[in-house]
């Protein structure tokens, strides 16, 4: 065999022409990220870190950690997106009268697919994710989820394929399809480049840790509550994880399903969504959405149950109409798989179908607007504290609405036939998405922080902050909504008529606004980690809260409850406060924990070069690593021995250390 | 003491829970009488299609499909032992929800590819109705 | 936060009410029903493939059809095979139950075969189409078909991967208490596909050789 043969063998088709040093935008990011990554990487060496972020973190399977790292990806993806999307905007605002803006096409499709990928992926998939993890298990009085090693490998294989999205940024090129990769664009015909493959490696690797992640923590919630909470006595934040886990086990196995096809029509050369031998490209796109609307229940109905702790909690109030709310989310959750025609009713289906599809997404404003009544109440007559948490909440109520009635305009087909693909859409879904998802996770984590790390957020870099995101929000799509009724479509590069740049250039300081309200974020955790000691938690309950997660220590040991909680009451932790239940002392018990695993991170680690091998035609490579990733799967199973005991008297020890510290600032 | 993967293996003290999950022990009786039944349910259609017997393409079909629905039933209660208790009756929860995905997910992709079919490709069918002919331009 | 310092035991609220449970608490062990959770997920990945079969199954594209390929008594024969595994499975729960390893061991095995056989046929019965100029290529009936039958033969194959392990594991280990609970699951699985296969032999090659 001669080298090149060798070379195409162990290759593929990654030669050095995929490094695209000819463009100088990536070029400087690369740089940018190779000097941060080195002196990230050097500083951890420095101080001797990486032993302790092995042992405690990387192979840590905590709920607590993984949920923490879950963030960490999710804030860190959503510096990547939301350069991607202020690129665009600035590229927008200057387009115009000749002038061909800073993004050439090839590049800018790029951009705006990478965006809505990692968006929704990336960030808001782990962020959501990383909250559930964190908080469904203290919140039902569990000491981890029903699979620790699972909940590990799941994590991990979210950030394979991350990184499978950040490394097509400077080897090779990613898709210029938009964030659904609709063929026949996608196909091998119009995009024969890696572009669309790292498109669906990607998310085939991450999509394999989400299923996997929705399945353990349903098992966690129906299996391991504490003695006394019978499924209307669950936190509403568990109700709606509970919800959106049943979504997620129903929805991603769809988007699998149709990647699989994808990838076969462009590496066996099938024919499902070719334009010849009978293939459909319209089957992908109606698959595709069978998975795309409920994805987007996935993301919004935790948050919703994060908006209904925080109401209650700083509004001193029960929750208004718990049993209404559990079944608005259940209604919500069924309905979210019936809608799914309306994101293409100009496919040409016909009155009889898109009048269906219409309707039934008429029909899920109807619990959606049952909620906000019920979060309107809860504050009525409430003694409302108006803390980080609470603001972004009250700014979701008014900003979702709006994006929920835009909605309703677009589920009527005669209006969506005029608005379908314009300018209006992508003001609508940012709408409900930032409005909703976006503030609702800021809500949480402004809210959960304390929990996590034991002190509070600094609130004068939080308020910032949210001023920030809502004005930002506000000046950044508003003017896309006019755009959209003028007729202008998504996606594009460059404009003719100069009547329209005005808009593209406030929408453009919109976004400018929005990374002050980012800038701010970071900020606020810098200050909040300089001021650490004012702002301590020491109670283990900053805000006065209602469910069990604060009735631990901030942060909570790692066996979460020294003895397990018995419930009583929908607020159970209210409930113990109210009738002096006190903590108990004495007895401590040995307490029976996972062990650590390095099985997950080596095991994503093989799906990465398996996903990478595949996207650059490796076959040698990604045979290897394939089996390498099947024997190592099964020699974990070997591995009997996963458990130890924390000994009792350890517990104790730790115990004692908060009741004395809880001595110390009553 | 919690419920890990595995964690209970050699802790002999927890192993009383073994069985209090709701799976009652199979038996041969179920198992011959599923399998009995399968044969039969299985053999029925094969003969149905193989040798003609109905003439009728449509009914054929849905005979034969009836006779899957019930085999799926039989493999559920004597093979995967379903039953309203197993789990708490979570198991069955689980399926009735799964079917009831399913059944959109199948139904609902054929029925909306079938309009867009007759709407937008009315000459692929060899009868136009008078819905596709108004749809027409 | 006066109220919720440490108070020496729970006794001092309301008497007869516990608040933190003094036993040790271990709830019911979740494997079986997330496994259950998991099959119900591939379920819908099969929903998938059985959809794009639903609306692309009559796209020939000028190619053969079904009625031209599907070899009846073929498919017969390999709906006995896995149904012959799906009972020899049952025996060797039977067996489990009353902790017969030995015997247990020998149906697994006898499992296996069937599941090999069952592979065995429908590889040739693959490879026979494709020497035929009927490859998944050809059309779009023949690429959902391939992709539909094909899928459930990789979990199939997987199955028996999955079975060999079970093997060594329960010979090196025995019967513990995670392997009975991991044989249950491989049940779980091996009767799934079963369920699945009903579907196929039904949808596919049955309702596929109708005119």
């Amino acid at each position: 065999m001669n080298m090149p043969d060798l070379a195409k063998l162990i290759f593929g088709r990654l030669t050095l022409e995929a490094i695209p040093y000819h463009e100088p935008i990536l070029i400087g990011t690369f740089v940018a990220v190779a000097i941060g990554g080195i002196a990230l990487l050097a500083l951890i060496t420095k101080h001797k870190l990486w032993g302790y972020l092995w042992s405690e973190w990387f192979t840590s399977i905590d709920h607590k950690k993984i949920g923490i790292m879950y963030m960490v990806l999710g804030i860190v993806m959503l510096l990547r997106g939301f350069s991607d999307a202020i690129m665009m905007r600035a590229q927008q605002a200057i387009a115009f009268n000749g002038n061909p803006g800073f993004l050439p096409p090839h590049h800018y499709d790029q951009i705006f697919t990478a965006h809505g990928v990692i968006m929704i992926f990336f960030v808001a998939m782990p962020l959501v994710t990383g909250l559930m993890n964190y908080v469904v298990p203290l919140q039902i009085g569990a000491r981890d989820v029903a699979f620790p090693f699972l909940n590990n490998f799941s994590f991990w294989m979210t950030v394979a394929g991350a990184m499978l999205v950040m490394a097509s940024l400077f080897v090779g090129e990613f898709a210029r399809t938009g964030w659904l990769a609709y063929p026949p664009l996608s196909g091998l015909a119009q995009s024969p480049d890696v572009g669309v493959d790292y498109y669906i490696w990607s998310l085939q690797v991450a999509g394999v840790g989400t299923t996997l992640s929705g399945i353990n923590l349903i098992a966690t919630i129906v299996k391991m509550r504490a003695p006394g909470m019978s499924m209307m006595k669950m936190p509403i934040f568990t109700w709606t994880s509970l919800c959106t886990n049943v979504l997620i086990v129903a929805a991603f196995p769809v988007l699998t399903a149709v990647l699989v096809l994808l990838s076969l029509d462009r590496y066996v050369g099938t024919n499902f969504f070719t334009n010849d031998f009978g293939g459909n490209a319209m089957m992908y796109v109606n698959l595709i959405w069978i998975w795309g609307h409920p994805e987007v229940y996935i993301l919004v109905l935790p948050v919703f149950g994060v908006f209904s702790e925080v109401t209650s909690t700083f509004s001193r109030k029960r929750l208004f109409g718990y049993a209404s709310m559990v079944y608005a989310t259940v209604v919500i959750t069924v309905l979210s798989y019936l809608v799914w025609l309306h994101h293409f009713f100009t496919m040409g289906s016909g009155a009889s179908v898109n009048s269906f599809f219409g309707i039934t997404t008429m029909i899920i404003s109807i619990p959606t607007g049952a909620k906000i009544f019920n979060w309107l109440f809860t504050m009525y007559r409430g003694r409302i504290k108006f803390d980080v948490p609470m603001l972004w909440t009250v700014g979701f109520m008014v900003t979702f609405v709006i994006g929920g009635m835009t909605g309703v305009m677009l589920a009527v087909p005669p209006a969506d036939f005029l608005l379908h693909n314009s300018l209006f859409l992508i003001a609508h879904f940012h709408n409900v998405i930032i409005g909703g998802v976006i503030f609702g996770l800021f809500a949480g984590i402004n809210y959960w922080f304390p929990k996590a790390f034991g002190y509070r957020l600094d609130p004068f870099w939080g308020k910032v902050s949210f001023w920030f995101w809502l004005v930002g929000f506000w000046v950044a799509f508003m003017p896309l909504y006019v755009l959209g009724f003028m007729g202008v479509t998504r996606r594009m590069n460059h404009f003719e008529d100069p009547s329209l740049q005005i808009w593209f250039q406030i929408a453009a300081f919109g976004a400018f606004l929005i990374a002050l309200g980012i800038g701010a974020f970071l900020v606020q955790l810098w200050v909040s980690y300089k001021r650490r000691d004012e702002l301590r938690d020491v109670t283990g309950d900053p805000w006065h809260g209602r469910t069990l997660e604060w009735s631990t220590s901030s942060p909570p040991p790692e066996y979460n409850f020294a003895f397990t909680p018995v419930i009583h009451d929908t607020d159970a932790w209210w409930d113990m406060k109210e009738r002096n239940a006190g903590r108990r002392l004495e007895g401590y018990l040995p307490i029976h924990m996972p062990k650590n695993t390095g099985a997950g991170i080596i095991l994503a680690g093989l799906a990465f070069v398996f996903g990478f091998a595949m996207i650059w035609h490796m076959f040698l490579v990604a045979g290897l690593a394939f089996v390498a990733l099947i024997v190592t799967a099964i020699g974990h199973t070997f591995n009997y021995k996963r458990d130890y005991h924390i000994p009792a008297d350890v517990v104790a020890r730790t115990e004692a250390a908060r009741t004395e510290e809880l001595a110390a600032h009553v | 003491m919690s419920a890990h993967i595995e964690s209970h293996d050699h802790h002999d003290a927890h192993d009383h829970h073994e069985h209090d999950d709701g799976h009652a022990p199979s038996t041969l009786k179920g198992y011959m009488m599923g399998f009995f039944l399968a044969v039969v349910l299985t053999a029925i259609p094969f003969w149905l299609v193989m040798d003609k017997v109905i003439p009728n393409s449509q009914t054929l079909a849905v005979v034969i499909l009836t006779f899957a629905a019930i085999q799926i039933v039989v493999h559920m209660v004597y093979f995967l032992h379903m039953n309203t208790k197993a789990e708490g009756g979570w198991s069955m929860l689980a399926l009735i929800f799964t079917l009831v995905m399913v059944v959109i997910t199948l139904s609902g992709s054929i029925w909306v590819m079938y309009h867009m079919n007759s709407n937008m490709m009315p000459g692929m069918s060899h009868e136009m109705t008078e819905q596709q002919a108004k749809n027409l331009p | 936060m006066s109220d919720m310092h440490a108070t020496p035991s729970a006794a001092v609220a309301d008497q007869d009410v516990e608040f933190w449970m003094s036993k040790d608490h271990h709830p019911a062990n979740g494997t079986l029903l997330g496994f259950w959770i998991y099959l119900m997920s591939d379920c819908l990945i099969f929903a998938c493939l059985f959809a794009t079969y639903g609306v692309l199954g009559r796209s020939y594209a000028g190619g053969p059809s079904g009625a031209d390929l599907f070899d009846l008594p073929l498919v017969a024969v390999n709906t006995t095979m896995l149904l012959l595994s799906s009972i020899t499975y049952g025996f060797a729960v039977l067996e489990m139950q009353k902790n017969r390893r030995g015997t247990m061991m020998a149906w697994l095995i006898v499992t296996g075969l069937f599941g090999a056989a069952f592979l065995g046929i429908e590889l040739f019965e693959f490879a026979h189409l494709i020497h035929e100029g009927a490859g998944p290529q050809r059309s779009a009936f023949l690429s959902s078909f391939f992709t539909l039958v094909g899928t459930h033969g990789l979990h199939v194959t997987f199955g028996i991967i999955w079975l060999i392990t079970l093997l060594f594991q329960v010979g090196r280990f025995g019967l513990t208490p995670a392997n009975k609970r991991r044989i249950m699951c491989l049940s779980m699985f091996w009767h799934f596909l079963d369920v699945v296969w009903v579907g196929v032999f039904t949808f596919v090659y049955l309702m596929g050789v109708l005119p």
